[in-house]
C-alpha cells in the first residue's frame, strides 16, 4: 500500500477481474449457449453488448489507471448486459448450456470490477461520498438479486422450490389486497402495539426500579439472563391466554421487547459520571430536574439500542406467535399456510414486505436516533 | 431565600467588618474504606475573607480537592465545623451562593454553549429574559461571544473550560470554587487563562478558592497560599502574598514572585518529608 | 465517593447488610418475589375455573385451603403452579428413560444438537465474513451494509419454508434447522469481529508498520488478540439466537422431536404442564450455553493473560 508507486498499477483484483471477464466472453460468443445448438451470435444485440464490455475490460486488463467516467460507461453497459440477458433466460428456462453461463459469470465478474474501482473513487464533495457509499451496496444487492433470477431460469429450478425474484414481483403486484390485510393485522396492530406497550413499561418501570438500588441490583442480572432466553417460547401460552386475535400476539410482543428495554434504560441511568452529578447537586438541583436535564439525556444512546433491537424482535415475535394459531389472516397465518400449499412465491412475497417493513421500522427509529443523539461521539462520527 | 440586594447589603457590611467568607475550624474527615479509615481531612483551621483569592496547593493526596468539596456540600465532614456565608455548606449550596468549576469542563454535549450556560439558570428557575441576559453577559466576561450557538465538542479545551467558568459565573455567586480548571491544559493555554481569570476576579470582586498543583499559577492568582501535605491532609502553611492586587504576567520574573515559590516549594517539600 | 460519605450508616456493620448490599442476595429476593407473584397468579388465574368445577360438583362452601390448593393442582391449569411444572420435568427427565419420547432429554438433545451445528456454522461463517470485510475495502463497503440490513429482516419468518423446500429435495432432520440457526448466529458474530479486528490503536497498528509486517502476522499478532474479547461476547449472543432459531425450525416440521415440537405439541392439546416445563428447560439450555462460553471466556482470557 505504501510502496513506491510504480508507473502502472500491480496486477491486482481489477485487472485479474478483467481477464477474467474478457475470457468470459470470449468463451462464450464462440460455444453453445441454449440446448439446441443455439449460439450467443443468434442474438447479435446481446453478443454487441457482450462484445463491447469485453473490449471495455480491456484497458483493465492491461492495467492502464482507468478514469471514473471509463468506469461509469463500463457499470452502465454492464447493466444493460444484464437486461440483455434476461429475456433469454426467461425464454429459454432450464435449457441453458456453456454459453449462457459463460455470461453469467462475465456479467458477475463485471459487476464485481465495476463495484471495486467505485470504491476506489475518492470522490472530494462529501455529499457524492455519501452517494457512492449507498450504490455500492445497493449494485452488491441488484447484482446478487439479477444472479438469483438468472440461475433459477437458466437452472429452470422449479417454482416450488425457488422462485425467481420477478415471480415473486408479480405474486406481489397481483396480491396486494391480501399483502395489505396481513401487513394491517400483523404490523399495525400486533407489533406497533405490543412495541409501543412493551418499551413504554420497560422505561417507566426501569425509572421507577432506578430509584431503588435494591431493586436495580436484584433485576438487572436477572434482566440480563432473560434476554438470553428464548423468549419466543412463551406464545402458545398467550395464544392460549388471550384468543386467536391480534392481542396474543401483542402480548408476545410485550415479552419479547420489555427485557432489552428495561435493561438498556437502567445501565443508561447510571451512564451519567460522578462529575456531572455533582455538578447538579452544586445547583442544588431536584430529583427530576437532574432526571430530565442530565439522566435521560445521557441514556438516550441506551435507550435506542434497545429501540433498535426490540423493532427485529417485534416483528419476528408477532409473525411466530402467529404459527400457533391465528384468525385467517396475518403474515406469519399467511407464510405457515402458503408453505403447506406449496405456494411458495406468496411466502417470498410476505417475507418481502417483511424484510422492507423491518428495514423502514428500524431506519426509522434510526433517523430518530441521529436526531436526538446527535452529539454523541459515535452519530457525530467524531471522538469523546 | 436571600435576594439579590440583600446578598449585596451583606457583602457591603461584610466589608466593613470583615466577616469570613469560608469559617473552617477543626474540621476533620475521614472515609471509611474496606482498608480501614483513610483520614483525607484532619484539624484545619482556615478563614478565607471576603475577596480573597485564596489558592490550596499540595502534593496529590494531601486533601486539597476533598476540602474544596467539603465547602461545597460534595462530602460531609466527620468532625469539626464548617460555614459558607456565615451559613452550613449545605444552606449554602441550597442558596446557590457559589459556582463550582471542575477539573474538566463538564458541558453537556446535547445543549449548546448558550444552552450549557443556562442549565443553572433553569434550574433555579429563573426567566427566559433573565437567562438571556446572564448568558450575553457572562460569555462576554470570558470572550465567548458569538459562540453560543456552537455545540462543546466543537470548541477547544480552554474555550470548552471559559464556557464552564461562564456558567459558573451565570448563577451570579459571590464565591467561586475552583478545582484545578487548567490542569488538562496546555502551559501556553493555562498562562492565557490565568491571566484572564486574574482580570476576571478583579473586576467582579468575588472570592475565589482555588485548588491546583501548579505553584507559579498559585502564587500568580493568589493573595492567600495555603499549603497542604498529606497522610493525613493538613494545613502546613498559610502564606500571605506581598505582591499587589494588580498582577501582570510579567511579575513572574520578580524577585519578590520568585520568594514566595520559594516558600511553597520548601512547603511542599517538608510536607513530602514527613512521610518519607 | 460522594454516596459512601453521605450514607448516614456505617457499612458492612453485619453479615447480612454486606450480602444485601452485593447482588447474590437481591437477586435471590427478587427470584424469591418472581415464585410469590407465580404462585398468587396461579391461584388468581386458575380460580373461575375451579369455582365452576365445584358449582358443577353442587359444592358451594368450599373452605379456603382447600380451593387454594385444588387451584394448584389442576389437570390442564391456565397457569402452572411452579412445583407442578418442576415435578412435570423430574418426572419427564430423572424418570423417563432417555431414548423414550416422552423423555424431555431427549427433545432437548435433539435442540441441542441442531443449536451447537448451527452455532458453529454460524461462528465460523461470521468470523471469515469479518476477516474478509476487514481486509477488503470492496467488502466493507458492498457487504457490510447488507450484513446490518440483514439484521432488521425477521429472518425467522423464513423458518418454517427452509424446511419445507429443504425436506422437498431430500434434505430433512438436523441440517434445516441448524441452518436457521446459523443465520441467526452469524450476525452478532460478524458485526463483534469485525469490531474486535478493528480495536486496535493506531499506535500499535503503527508499531507493526515500523516492523514492515506483513497483513497475515499483523492479522496474527495484533488484530486477533484484540478481537478476542469481542468474539465472546458475540458468541453469547449467537448461542442464545441459535436455540431460539433451532425451537422456532422445529415448529413446522409437525411437531415431531425437539423442543420447540413440545411447545407446538402442549400448544395442540392444551397441556399447559407440557408447555411451562419445555419452555423452563429452553430457558436453562440457553442459561447454561451462554454460561459455557462465559467460563470459556474467563479461562481463554486468563491465559492470554487479558482478564480483569
Amino acid at each position: 500500500m505504501t510502496a513506491s508507486k510504480p508507473t502502472r498499477p500491480a496486477f491486482g483484483t481489477p485487472a485479474a477481474l478483467a481477464s477474467g471477464i474478457i475470457l468470459c466472453i470470449a468463451g462464450a460468443l464462440f460455444s453453445t449457449a441454449i440446448a439446441g445448438d443455439v449460439a450467443i451470435l443468434n442474438t447479435p444485440t446481446l453478443a454487441a453488448a457482450f462484445g463491447v464490455l469485453a473490449i471495455l475490460a480491456i484497458p483493465y486488463a492491461a492495467r492502464r489507471p482507468a478514469h471514473p467516467f471509463l468506469d461509469l460507461i463500463f457499470g452502465a453497459l454492464t447493466g444493460v448486459c444484464a437486461g440483455l440477458l434476461v429475456p433469454v433466460a426467461h425464454a429459454h428456462a432450464g435449457d441453458a448450456r456453456f454459453g449462457f453461463w459463460a455470461l453469467v459469470i462475465g456479467f458477475w465478474l463485471a459487476s464485481w470490477l465495476f463495484v471495486d474501482r467505485m470504491a476506489a473513487w475518492k470522490p472530494g464533495n462529501p455529499g457524492l461520498v455519501r452517494a457512492v457509499n449507498l450504490l455500492i451496496p445497493v449494485l452488491f444487492g441488484a447484482t446478487l438479486l439479477m444472479i438469483w433470477e438468472l440461475l433459477v431460469k437458466g437452472f429452470g429450478v422449479p417454482k416450488v422450490l425457488l422462485p425467481a425474484p420477478s415471480e415473486i414481483w408479480v405474486r406481489i403486484t397481483v396480491s396486494t389486497a391480501i399483502l395489505w390485510a396481513d401487513f394491517q393485522q400483523t404490523f399495525l396492530k400486533a407489533v406497533l402495539i405490543g412495541y409501543a406497550l412493551g418499551c413504554g413499561s420497560a422505561f417507566l418501570i426501569a425509572i421507577a426500579i432506578d430509584r431503588v438500588p435494591f431493586l436495580r441490583r436484584g433485576l438487572l442480572p436477572i434482566g440480563n439472563l432473560v434476554s438470553a432466553l428464548p423468549i419466543i417460547g412463551v406464545a402458545p401460552i398467550m395464544v392460549m391466554w388471550f384468543g386467536f386475535d391480534w392481542p396474543s400476539k401483542a402480548a408476545v410482543v410485550i415479552i419479547m421487547t420489555f427485557f432489552p428495554m428495561l435493561v438498556n434504560t437502567v445501565s443508561g441511568l447510571a451512564a451519567a459520571d460522578a462529575m456531572q452529578k455533582d455538578l447538579m447537586r452544586t445547583y442544588a438541583a431536584g430529583y427530576w430536574q437532574t432526571l430530565f436535564k442530565l439522566r435521560l439525556p445521557m441514556a438516550m444512546p441506551f435507550i435506542f439500542n434497545a429501540l433498535k433491537i426490540n423493532s427485529t424482535l417485534a416483528l419476528i415475535g408477532a409473525i411466530v406467535a402467529e404459527f400457533f394459531g391465528t384468525p385467517i389472516v396475518g403474515m406469519g397465518f399467511r407464510i405457515s399456510t402458503e408453505v403447506g400449499r406449496m405456494n411458495v412465491d406468496m411466502v417470498w412475497a410476505e417475507i418481502a414486505m417483511a424484510a422492507l417493513a423491518g428495514s423502514l421500522f428500524y431506519g426509522a427509529i434510526a433517523l430518530l436516533e441521529r436526531a436526538v443523539t446527535f452529539w454523541h461521539p459515535s452519530t457525530r462520527g467524531g471522538r469523546a | 431565600m436571600l435576594t439579590g440586594s440583600e446578598i449585596e447589603d451583606g457583602l457591603e457590611d461584610a466589608m466593613r467588618h470583615p466577616d469570613p467568607v469560608i469559617d473552617i475550624a477543626k474540621l476533620s474527615l475521614t472515609f471509611q474504606t474496606n482498608d480501614g479509615p483513610v483520614h483525607a481531612l484532619s484539624d484545619i483551621d482556615l478563614a478565607i475573607e471576603p475577596g480573597d483569592f485564596v489558592s490550596f496547593i499540595g502534593p496529590s493526596g494531601c486533601g486539597k480537592t476533598t476540602l474544596l468539596r467539603v465547602i461545597a456540600d460534595l462530602e460531609r465532614p466527620t468532625a469539626g465545623s464548617i460555614t459558607v456565608n456565615g451559613v452550613s455548606p449545605e444552606q449554602a449550596r441550597l442558596n446557590r451562593a457559589y459556582g463550582y468549576v471542575f477539573q474538566a469542563a463538564a458541558l453537556y454535549p446535547w445543549r449548546s454553549i448558550a444552552k450549557n450556560v443556562a442549565l443553572p439558570l433553569e434550574i433555579m428557575g429563573l426567566s427566559r429574559a433573565e437567562q438571556d441576559a446572564r448568558i450575553k453577559k457572562n460569555l462576554e466576561l470570558v470572550n465567548l461571544a458569538g459562540f453560543e450557538k456552537k455545540y462543546p465538542w466543537q470548541l477547544s479545551g480552554g474555550m470548552q473550560q471559559r464556557a464552564s467558568i461562564a456558567r459558573a459565573l451565570a448563577v451570579e455567586p459571590n464565591l467561586l470554587l475552583m478545582d484545578e480548571p487548567f490542569g488538562a491544559l496546555d502551559e501556553i493555554v493555562r498562562d492565557h487563562l490565568n491571566d484572564q481569570l486574574h482580570q476576571l476576579w478583579a473586576k467582579t470582586n468575588k472570592t475565589v478558592v482555588f485548588v491546583t498543583h501548579s505553584i507559579p499559577e498559585a502564587v500568580y492568582l493568589s493573595t492567600k497560599i495555603v499549603v497542604l501535605c498529606p497522610r493525613p491532609g493538613r494545613v502546613y502553611d498559610v502564606i500571605d502574598s506581598t505582591l499587589p492586587r494588580e498582577r501582570t504576567l510579567d511579575m513572574r520574573e520578580s524577585e519578590e514572585f520568585l520568594k514566595i515559590a520559594h516558600r511553597v516549594r520548601e512547603g511542599l517539600k517538608a510536607g513530602h518529608a514527613y512521610d518519607d | 465517593m460522594t454516596d459512601i460519605s453521605l450514607s448516614s450508616s456505617p457499612r458492612g456493620t453485619s453479615p447480612f447488610t454486606g450480602l444485601m448490599s452485593g447482588t447474590t442476595g437481591p437477586v435471590a429476593v427478587v427470584v424469591l418475589a418472581i415464585f410469590a407473584i407465580w404462585y398468587v397468579a396461579a391461584v388468581g388465574l386458575n380460580a373461575p375455573f375451579q369455582q365452576e368445577l365445584f358449582e358443577r360438583a353442587g359444592r358451594a362452601d368450599v373452605p379456603m385451603n382447600e380451593f387454594v390448593a385444588a387451584t394448584l393442582a389442576q389437570d390442564r391449569p391456565v397457569l402452572p403452579a411452579p412445583h407442578q411444572v418442576f415435578i412435570e420435568i423430574y418426572e419427564t427427565t430423572v424418570e423417563k428413560n432417555i431414548t423414550s419420547k416422552r423423555s424431555l432429554i431427549y427433545h432437548s438433545g435433539i435442540t441441542l444438537s441442531s443449536t451447537l451445528l448451527g452455532f458453529l456454522l454460524g461462528t465460523a461463517l461470521g468470523i471469515l465474513l469479518a476477516v474478509g470485510i476487514v481486509h477488503s475495502r470492496v467488502l466493507d463497503k458492498s457487504l457490510m451494509p447488507w450484513v446490518i440490513t440483514s439484521q432488521t429482516i425477521p429472518i425467522l419468518a423464513i423458518a418454517p419454508m427452509i424446511i419445507v423446500v429443504l425436506n422437498a429435495v431430500g434434505i430433512s432432520g438436523l441440517l434445516p434447522k441448524a441452518m436457521i440457526s446459523t443465520y441467526l448466529a452469524f450476525f452478532p458474530v460478524t458485526v463483534g469481529m469485525v469490531k474486535g479486528l478493528r480495536s486496535p490503536d493506531i499506535i500499535h497498528m503503527d508499531l507493526m508498520h515500523t516492523y514492515s509486517a506483513t497483513r497475515l502476522q499483523t492479522f496474527l499478532k495484533l488484530r486477533l488478540p484484540y478481537a478476542v474479547p469481542y468474539l465472546f461476547t458475540s458468541m453469547k449472543i449467537g448461542m442464545a439466537a441459535s436455540l431460539v432459531g433451532a425451537i422456532v425450525g422445529e415448529l413446522p416440521t409437525g411437531a415431531v422431536a425437539g423442543l420447540g415440537a413440545r411447545l407446538l405439541a402442549g400448544s395442540y392439546y392444551g397441556q399447559t404442564v407440557q408447555i411451562w416445563s419445555a419452555l423452563l428447560m429452553a430457558a436453562f439450555l440457553a442459561g447454561s450455553l451462554v454460561a459455557l462460553i462465559g467460563v470459556m471466556e474467563k479461562i481463554t482470557l486468563k491465559r492470554m493473560g487479558m482478564a480483569r
